[in-house]
């Protein structure tokens, strides 16, 4: 049954009534990334989500928009959102498209498509929850795990660096790269609705708890306990800038990397088959 | 592409290319795109997903030397079984095998067709020597094709007997749920029921088994009782005429089935042959990836005689098959 009343929360006309209660385990912060996703799409004035196409990868971040959303989905292969999501934009203009995908999906084995769709400034959003884990299957090591951090392939701790996703994009070529965490929420919202108008690509990095499967290994089982931990080690990026390298070890650098106006690979191909560029 | 309204992009790798042909299909327009052995292996796991969402496209691959790079840009046909098996699980596929540059124009058209009929990628199998052939082609005025059907109201996926006459348009307010993992008929995942995934990958088969004998298209000469049979595809199938011609000068008569489809197997045809002939002889640049479907298919397995060639890009001549035919008649 759908219930539209004015008492209800404004993101339920955008969710699929079948879908909730959602899978997500207590404390997960997808649920605040999704809050702030609906809420940006809100505020920029769309009553319901039938302009967007949200394509998704593997991961728990794929599920925020499938099945939660009330729109069309493309729940595709490990890693490969961004190109199917490549293939759908380049064919119809008139869609607004969005990828949902986690650090792993996106930075491990989809890494290589983040990179090249950042460098072609493909005209689409990308939010990125960042748990720093392999949270779906069972909490393995992930690019983006911080040095020592005992994982379930790392028992030991890992030894591996973490790769500094926002600053890549950034590097790559993106239009507009922003970072913030789920204790950032009104923040983070306002990042999203800066990234969905945006020509070109849009990257939004959310660094999320997991507490079930990453709290636990650090010893912030909670939710709240790990949104603390946000509050605590996030530096605005203004900050950072004056800060030496080993004051910024295990910190998170939030704020806004890029925010440019830059042609997108759409309007770059209307102008390579002769067309005149509009501005 | 630009002057005919289509739109090109050079992907990073295959599997982009894969995923890149997948999300413009469900954008509503015809995809493919093209490769040789070692870029169809990478494209495996995303025409899974094609065959899965059932996503009309098409995909070239142009065999060459294998495994891995095996002889880069030389002449083989060892993609048979990749092509029918390459990706995991359960599923049916059509595969198509032109022999000829008119045929790569004929069997590209008829590759989309026969996507969009049936909602599911179709493999255009050519070969080195196929596709680096330089013929002069007959472009008709008119070519028939088969376009997109939309539906509006589920079911948009296909479970057990039924099959959706259509797909269903992204941004028209439907929220079509599009997914790899399993899914009722409504496209809602369901991952574990064990109904519901029977019935979806049943129905996956079930379209294409069902019309195997609409979907076969072969070429057969010669089908009278006959002492020697031949099975051909691609290349190979042209030096087989030669051979025809050649043993044809000593008496010889040949029955020969030249396939189009590869995939689904043309089982009533190549049975067909085996009830007039004592023995078929199939040459083929592998190492019998064919002949071994066809033994499965015909009564009697001893009858059919591999006859295979790999290595160097290097094809039949029709005095090899010629004589290769005149040494399997008494055996």
């Amino acid at each position: 049954m759908i219930l539209l009343s004015e008492d209800l929360h404004f993101a339920r006309r955008y969710l699929r009534e079948e879908a909730l209660p959602s899978t997500f385990c207590a404390g997960c912060g997808l649920g605040t990334i999704a809050n702030c996703f609906l809420k940006a799409a809100n505020e920029l004035g769309y009553n319901d989500l039938r302009q967007f196409v949200f394509c998704s990868g593997i991961g728990c971040s794929a599920w925020i928009p499938s099945p939660h959303f009330r729109a069309d989905t493309i729940h595709t292969t490990h890693g490969r959102s961004l190109t199917v999501a490549l293939g759908l934009r380049l064919v119809r203009p008139d869609l607004k498209v969005v990828v949902f995908g986690g650090d792993g999906d996106l930075t491990a084995i989809g890494l290589n498509h983040l990179v090249q769709s950042s460098r072609r400034n493909l005209d689409l959003t990308v939010i990125m929850a960042n748990n720093m884990i392999y949270g779906q299957t069972g909490g393995q090591v992930a690019p983006t795990t911080p040095l020592g951090v005992k994982t379930s392939t790392t028992p030991f701790g890992s030894y591996e660096y973490p790769l500094d996703v926002s600053r890549l994009v950034a590097a790559c070529g993106a239009s507009y790269v922003a970072r913030w965490t789920t204790y950032h929420a009104p923040q983070l919202k306002e990042a999203i609705k800066k990234a969905l108008p945006k020509e070109g690509f849009s990257f939004v990095e959310a660094v999320t708890q997991c507490p079930s499967i990453f709290g636990r290994r650090i010893g912030k089982d909670e939710g709240v306990e790990m949104l603390q931990w946000f509050r605590e080690n996030a530096i605005p990026i203004s900050k950072a800038k004056d800060m030496q390298e080993q004051e910024l070890a295990d910190k998170i650098i939030v704020g806004e990397f890029v925010n440019v106006e830059k042609p997108g690979l759409l309007r770059k191909i209307r102008a390579s088959k002769g067309e005149r560029e509009v501005d | 592409m630009p002057a005919v309204g289509g739109t090109f992009i050079q992907m990073e790798d295959e599997i982009a290319s894969m995923g890149a042909v997948i999300g413009a299909s469900w954008g509503g327009v015809k995809s493919m795109t093209a490769t040789s052995g070692p870029g169809f292996s990478l494209m495996q796991e995303n025409i899974g997903l094609a065959i899965m969402t059932e996503t009309p496209c098409v995909v070239v691959d142009v065999q060459r030397v294998g495994p891995s790079t095996g002889q880069a840009t030389k002449c083989a046909q060892g993609d048979i079984m990749q092509t029918r098996w390459g990706t995991h699980g359960d599923h049916e596929i059509i595969a198509l095998a032109p022999n000829s540059v008119q045929e790569m124009f004929t069997l590209t058209v008829k590759a989309f067709n026969l996507s969009e009929e049936y909602r599911t990628p179709v493999i255009l199998l050519s070969d080195e020597i196929v596709s680096h052939l330089r013929e002069r082609i007959d472009v008709p005025g008119e070519v028939e094709l088969v376009d997109r059907k939309e539906i509006l109201h589920p079911p948009f996926f296909s479970s057990g007997n039924e099959s959706p006459k259509g797909m269903p348009p992204l941004g028209k307010g439907l929220a079509v749920s599009v997914t790899g993992s399993t899914h009722d008929s409504a496209g809602i995942r369901a991952t574990t029921s064990p109904e519901i995934h029977r019935k979806l990958v049943e129905g996956l088969a079930y379209k294409i088994q069902l019309d195997r004998d609409k979907i076969t298209d072969f070429e057969a000469t010669g089908m009278e009782e006959n002492n020697i049979g031949v099975i051909s595809f691609g290349c190979t199938s042209r030096a087989v005429y030669d051979a025809i011609e050649l043993v044809a000068a000593k008496g010889i008569r040949v029955a020969h089935l030249r396939l189009r489809t590869i995939w689904p197997f043309p089982e009533k045809a190549v049975c067909q042959l085996a009830d007039l002939v004592h023995r078929i002889l199939i040459p083929e640049m592998n190492l019998g990836q064919l002949s071994l479907e066809v033994q499965r298919v015909v009564p009697d397995r001893t009858r059919v005689i591999p006859f295979n060639k790999i290595g160097g890009g290097i094809a039949f001549t029709p005095a090899e098959i010629a004589s290769a035919i005149a040494g399997n008649l008494e055996k």
